[in-house]
């Protein structure tokens, strides 16, 4: 019942979820990531955030130290994703850090039933079809690499306007997160002359301890 | 492309124990509240440094330019509520047309 809940309500975001992979494979393939490397990377990272920020820190000429924690940091809302729907999870350890997977932001999104509880069901479900889209969206964005002039087309817009159209709903959630992204921001701007590139994103991370601070619980 | 491979696997890795760390180790159990809290608040950090490196770095100097308008185009219809594909459409739009002209 969950389940076909799930694929269902996970179609609706197949489709956002194919244009972004698609961006992602043309601009992967234009950062010289070739043809291979995109669709593993699409197949086993899986997070639209964590792709974008290796390979925005990479095509500004960063180390993969700093792409690395630049992807983990973006990724680690996921670990408290999954401490929220721990206890919808059932079987063994193996089983349930499969399942585990699934966490992605619409699918946790969908899952969450409030008041702490989860549908497991349902967020496998709506994962899958989300699944499907960025892997066979990866392959086509891949396949036009050639063909497409990423900053003609204006793409090179898309990996700051994902991440601010992420941003702002986030900012939704209160003034705490707009302190902490303030905070990060201004950091970010006077580090971006001074430092190699990925490291204004790491030490922003100070924005998310001053915001809570700042404004107190 | 060694930089590329080393970030895709490493990546993966983490993100694999990421996601299965709360499942596997934490069947229910809450984490301390203020540790909570600041992981909350990481994500609007790091997605505002990630928008703020995006824009305005150009190999490691500040830069306004055809990408800082069509940015900026996508947080206004973000704002207006226009649904996330269309504004970044409209962003990337933006930018294409500053750069014909």
């Amino acid at each position: 019942m969950g389940f076909r809940a799930g694929l269902r309500a996970g179609a609706v975001f197949a489709l956002p979820t194919f244009v972004l992979a698609v961006s992602f494979g043309v601009l992967a393939r234009q950062l010289g990531w070739g043809v291979v490397a995109p669709v593993v990377a699409s197949a086993v990272v899986f997070s639209g955030s964590a792709q974008f920020a290796i390979a925005d820190v990479l095509g500004a000429g960063g180390s993969a130290a700093a792409a690395i924690v630049a992807a983990v940091l973006v990724n680690a809302r996921f670990g408290v994703m999954g401490v929220a729907a721990a206890s919808a999870f059932r079987g063994g350890r193996l089983r349930r850090a499969l399942e585990g997977q699934a966490t992605v932001d619409a699918s946790w999104a969908l899952a969450n039933r409030g008041g702490g509880s989860f549908d497991r069901e349902l967020m496998i479900g709506a994962t899958l079809p989300q699944y499907v889209a960025w892997v066979g969206g990866t392959v086509i964005g891949v396949a036009l690499g050639d063909a497409i002039d990423p900053e003609a087309l204006g793409l090179d817009v898309l990996f700051p306007a994902f991440f601010l159209a992420l941003l702002i709903d986030e900012l939704r959630n209160g003034r705490q997160h707009v302190a902490a992204a303030v905070i990060a921001a201004v950091v970010a701007v006077v580090l971006i002359p001074f430092t190699p590139p990925g490291i204004p994103i790491v030490v922003a991370c100070v924005g998310a301890l001053l915001g809570l601070r700042g404004t107190g619980p | 492309m060694t930089a590329v491979w080393t970030s895709i696997g490493v990546v993966a890795a983490v993100n694999f124990a990421i996601k299965a760390a709360g499942p596997v180790f934490l069947g229910g159990r809450e984490l301390p509240d203020v540790l909570v809290r600041v992981i909350a608040l990481l994500a609007s950090a790091i997605l505002a440094a990630l928008v703020v490196v995006g824009t305005f770095s150009d190999e490691g100097e500040l830069s306004i330019d055809a990408q800082t308008a069509g940015v900026g185009v996508t947080g206004v219809a973000v704002l207006l509520r226009l649904p996330l594909l269309v504004s970044v459409g409209l962003g990337a739009l933006t930018a294409a047309l500053l750069r014909a002209v």
